[in-house]
């Protein structure tokens, strides 16, 4: 941990989880997906986690994107403790806080690019004249022209929606970005032009990325590396 | 969290203009019903119409009173077999506080004699207020005064059928003619009303003063019929009730034996018709809004099978940020403004049904704000309650499992 600190410059903390347990009841059968998970991710970082399908990343990655919540243990994001909030209070940490990016892009299919990128500061209440200066600012920052913010999702490429997906995930000033398994639906050319804007993002906005993928050359533009394994966390 | 709800419901359009035949298909339920219910209002708003005008045809706040029926060794004959009524009565009657004016009336049939020409025709003795009493005016000449009627003069108004008969095209006013081989003198010809609801042509008819008519053509001192205008419609009742006790005491009826003659209030009668005709109407509304009914609940079945396809749009709106009550929301303006289009639909096919009816029937169908504003309201309602268990189905979805669903 010392170790850690020194290498951030003793920088805040964003993510601190505490002795996180996650149990899954299904009838009478428990399944633990999680076992005493501590973990400690600094503000700037770039950070991975990987581990084999089962592991137990999934249900990782719910709970630090505050989807779920886990059944033991405490989260605290910016200081904050998370692990007891009701759903609407875990949908406005989202909407302030986290910015997903999901293996299958996720966008609504029958909103524009540009509503898409919108949606995160419509729930918000920000003005929607407001929004739109926001939104087109983020899809710049993701190099999509302006010609192609009122297509829909099906009319351009994979790689472009992804990069959609990260403008969303940015435009309402996240300071944690989840991206589980981004380049899963992407060739190699297109993973590894994607992955530049998520180091772009994390170098010039400062902004936490958490990685999960399976691929090691993908978690290679992480500068740090977590491996999860039948749910605990074997490499810190 | 405020933002202006004008953005869910152009969203909420959005939704239905990528899915036009289902969205149609949707509210045609609504669609129906709503029409249904604005054509069957106007229906019966034409029909409660018709019935105010047939009342007012009979005569403004017509009573009719007729001579009761004789009992001869147990043969019963019809009303106004007794002469018990009198001209005495009749200006008894006229004395009464909710009673405007009275004609007392005979009415026989004679031979009309003019010249070569003869046609058998109802002659009615009646008073000088008949046109008032009828609503029936004279449109040549003038009706007979009172002056006339006292001194029983010998002149006669004549309606339109017999004036064509003895006439043709020719002023039937200031001829004289023969009835009973009395001469009379014509001074008016009633205005054209034609044949009544019987199917009996009531311009066929010769109208002459009731004392003319006693002392000269029929030798007869008492009266058929005496017609009797009330105050008010209001007062029908209650001039009913004080003719009925006037002409007990009057004709010294003890208070076990039944009257001798019959008050008949035909105001009442036409608006018992009324009310059933508005009850009617009712009827034919509630079926209408059971298919209404219906309608909101295709709306419901197709939300449900929305917010199940839309799982995976549930989730990543979670993601992003939404809260329950924004998914709620989101649901329920879809629902309302559906509905709210499929009433409107719904409005303009029912004022067309309603104008077709009224072209290729012969009843008068009459429309009015009230069910249109009522049907849009309703419709709206439908949305909301039917779009309710589909919209918290949606809210109530878990983030994780929702952005799982493919």
């Amino acid at each position: 941990m010392n170790d850690l600190k020194k290498n951030n410059g003793g920088g805040d903390i964003v993510i601190n989880l505490e002795h996180i347990g996650m149990i899954y009841k299904t009838g009478s059968i428990n399944y633990e997906a999680l076992k005493d998970i501590n973990l400690t991710i600094y503000k700037g970082e770039f950070f991975s986690i990987m581990g084999a399908s089962g592991s137990g990343k999934s249900t990782m990655m719910n709970i630090l994107g505050c989807l779920d919540k886990p059944t033991s243990g405490k989260y605290f994001l910016e200081g904050m403790d998370v692990s007891k909030l009701d759903k609407d209070q875990l949908a406005e940490i989202r909407n302030k806080k986290i910015g997903f990016v999901f293996q299958g892009f996720n966008l609504i299919q029958r909103l524009s690019v540009i509503e898409n990128v919108e949606l995160p500061l419509f729930y918000a209440g920000i003005p929607h004249k407001e929004a739109v200066i926001e939104a087109k600012d983020a899809l710049r920052l993701v190099d999509i022209d302006e010609n192609k913010e009122n297509n829909f999702p099906n009319q351009i490429s994979g790689g472009e929606q992804q990069r959609v997906a990260i403008a969303r995930a940015i435009v309402h000033n996240a300071s944690i970005i989840m991206a589980d398994e981004p380049t899963g639906n992407l060739d190699s050319v297109r993973s590894s032009e994607l992955m530049s804007f998520f180091k772009k993002i994390n170098e010039e906005r400062n902004v936490t990325i958490i990685l999960v993928t399976h691929e090691p050359v993908v978690a290679a533009f992480a500068k740090k590396h977590i491996i999860v394994k039948d749910g605990h966390i074997v490499n810190d | 969290m405020k933002f202006p709800i004008l953005l869910d419901i152009q969203s909420a359009f959005k939704t239905f203009t990528r899915n036009k035949a289902r969205s149609f298909l949707t509210t045609l339920g609504i669609i129906i019903g709503v029409a249904s219910v604005i054509a069957t209002v106007s229906i019966g708003q034409g029909a409660s119409a018709s019935v105010q005008n047939a009342i007012n045809a009979l005569g403004s706040n017509l009573l009719i009173i007729l001579p009761g029926s004789s009992n001869i060794g147990g043969v019963k004959t019809g009303f106004g077999e007794l002469s018990t009524l009198t001209l005495k009565d009749a200006k008894a009657i006229r004395k009464l506080p909710a009673v405007k004016t009275d004609s007392a009336n005979i009415r026989m049939n004679e031979q009309v004699i003019w010249r070569g020409n003869n046609w058998a025709t109802s002659i009615m003795g009646s008073s000088s207020t008949f046109p008032v009493i009828k609503n029936w005016p004279v449109t040549n000449g003038a009706f007979f005064n009172s002056q006339q009627v006292n001194t029983a003069a010998n002149v006669a108004i004549i309606g339109s059928t017999v004036a064509t008969q003895l006439f043709g095209l020719m002023n039937p006013v200031g001829h004289i003619v023969l009835i009973h081989n009395v001469p009379f003198k014509i001074i008016g010809e009633l205005k054209t009303i034609g044949f009544n609801a019987f199917g009996q042509d009531q311009d066929d008819i010769v109208i002459i003063p009731i004392t003319t008519m006693m002392e000269k053509v029929a030798g007869i001192s008492w009266i058929n019929i005496i017609m009797v205008s009330a105050k008010s419609k209001q007062d029908t009742l209650s001039a009913q009730n004080e003719i009925t006790a006037l002409l007990r005491q009057r004709h010294h009826i003890p208070p076990h034996k039944p009257s001798d003659f019959y008050v008949r209030n035909l105001t009442q009668i036409a608006q018992t018709a009324g009310s059933s005709a508005q009850i009617f109407t009712i009827l034919l509304a509630a079926v209408a809004a059971v298919s209404l009914l219906v309608g909101g609940i295709g709306i419901m079945n197709i939300m449900l099978v929305s917010v199940t396809e839309r799982t995976k749009e549930i989730g990543i709106r979670m993601a992003v940020g939404a809260k329950k009550n924004d998914i709620l929301k989101q649901f329920l303006i879809e629902s309302s403004v559906l509905s709210l289009f499929g009433g409107i639909l719904g409005i303009g096919l029912g004022i067309g049904i309603s104008d077709l009816i009224s072209i290729i029937t012969p009843l008068k169908t009459i429309l009015t704000i009230e069910p249109i504003i009522i049907s849009i309201i309703f419709s709206v309602g439908v949305g909301v309650f039917f779009g309710f268990y589909p919209a918290y189905k949606a809210s109530n979805l878990n983030p994780v499992e929702a952005l799982r669903y493919e």
